[in-house]
């Protein structure tokens, strides 16, 4: 049979990227600060969001959103330090796209916000390929994790724009080897910012708040209350 | 495992193209995949099998070029492989390279239809 050929040129995600734009644009509108976090599951997200949120409630209006297969145990341990927070269920997804966080979004008032945290389900794969129209990515490596992570899963941190060390707390008991994993993170990742922190016994915790708080000023100067 | 997910974006999107040119039956789609997409081309390819079933694209080939990783080296001022996707410097001259020029495609580029 005889064939044509028809140029197109479509980006397989493109309702997605559109989607995510269109976020972005409510979020910069709205003055509130979007930072969503990815990581393997088991790597500290919900312990780092939740003392995170604690901390920057003092003084902002802070939000969540968390996204799991299943079960909504972790909206419930975020809860103790914000009454905003939405479980995003997936069933059988292994990552949040920008619909998903648009119809958690559903009834909150954004300009009552400062800062929107979104937690994306633990996976170090299928995240990397979807914008969710957030300001910046944290991807989170724990120090009971191989050093050579970044390596093994070089395009999730390649999208993400800082990366955290998580329990920090446990390096020693891990034999973590801090200097191998920084070098792992700059070979797949140039230039990367890395905090070190433990939720646990709060270290590295107020430079991520006032890194995130210098941050929202500068994407969000004009904001009024 | 996000490559059903893709796939089935795919199907959308290929549909809506072939839709705009009154609906021809669609012989092939070709696709450009960056090796830095984060899409595992093995899993799209029988991923994509799966998702065409019961559709206008049941039988459909998918025909993917890979797209290397180039990034721009500062140091060369120039565009240049990449020494490794786990290395992002310059493979000429090792220079450590943030930025990406290249290798995060995942794009549809052209359909072959029936004539």
């Amino acid at each position: 049979m005889n064939t044509r050929l028809v140029e197109v040129r479509q980006k397989v995600l493109k309702q997605n990227d559109l989607l995510a734009r269109a976020l972005r644009e409510q979020f910069q509108d709205a003055g509130v600060y979007v930072t969503s976090l990815v990581s393997s599951p088991g790597s500290g997200k919900t312990t780092f969001l939740e003392k995170l949120l604690g901390r920057l409630a003092v003084e902002n209006r802070v939000a969540a959103l968390v996204g799991d297969l299943a079960t909504d145990n972790d909206a419930a341990r975020l809860a103790r330090a914000t009454s905003q927070v939405r479980q995003i269920t997936t069933g059988t997804i292994c990552h949040l796209d920008a619909q998903m966080v648009q119809n958690a979004l559903n009834g909150w008032n954004l300009n009552d916000l400062d800062f929107l945290f979104i937690e994306n389900v633990g996976n170090l794969v299928c995240p990397s390929s979807y914008d969710l129209g957030e300001d910046m990515r944290l991807v989170l490596l724990s120090a009971t994790e191989g050093e050579d992570k970044p390596l093994k899963y070089p395009t999730i941190f390649n999208t993400a724009d800082i990366a955290i060390i998580t329990k920090m707390d446990m390096a020693e008991a891990a034999e973590f080897n801090l200097e191998e994993a920084r070098r792992s993170i700059q070979s797949v990742r140039p230039g990367m910012q890395v905090f070190e922190v433990s939720a646990k016994t709060g270290r590295g915790m107020d430079e991520v708040v006032d890194f995130l708080t210098s941050k929202r000023s500068s994407a969000r100067p004009v904001s009024i209350r | 495992m996000h490559e059903l997910s893709i796939a089935l974006s795919m199907i959308e999107g290929v549909l809506e193209e072939s839709e705009k040119r009154g609906g021809m039956k669609v012989e092939a789609v070709h696709l450009r995949l960056g090796v830095f997409s984060g899409v595992d081309q093995q899993a799209l390819d029988f991923s994509y099998g799966l998702a065409c079933e019961g559709t206008q694209l049941e039988g459909s080939q998918l025909v993917i070029e890979k797209v290397p990783l180039l990034i721009y080296c500062p140091f060369c001022a120039t565009e240049r492989a990449a020494q490794s996707e786990q290395q992002l410097c310059c493979s000429i001259c090792s220079t450590p390279a943030a930025s990406i020029v290249q290798g995060q495609e995942l794009e549809i580029t052209a359909l072959e239809i029936a004539a």
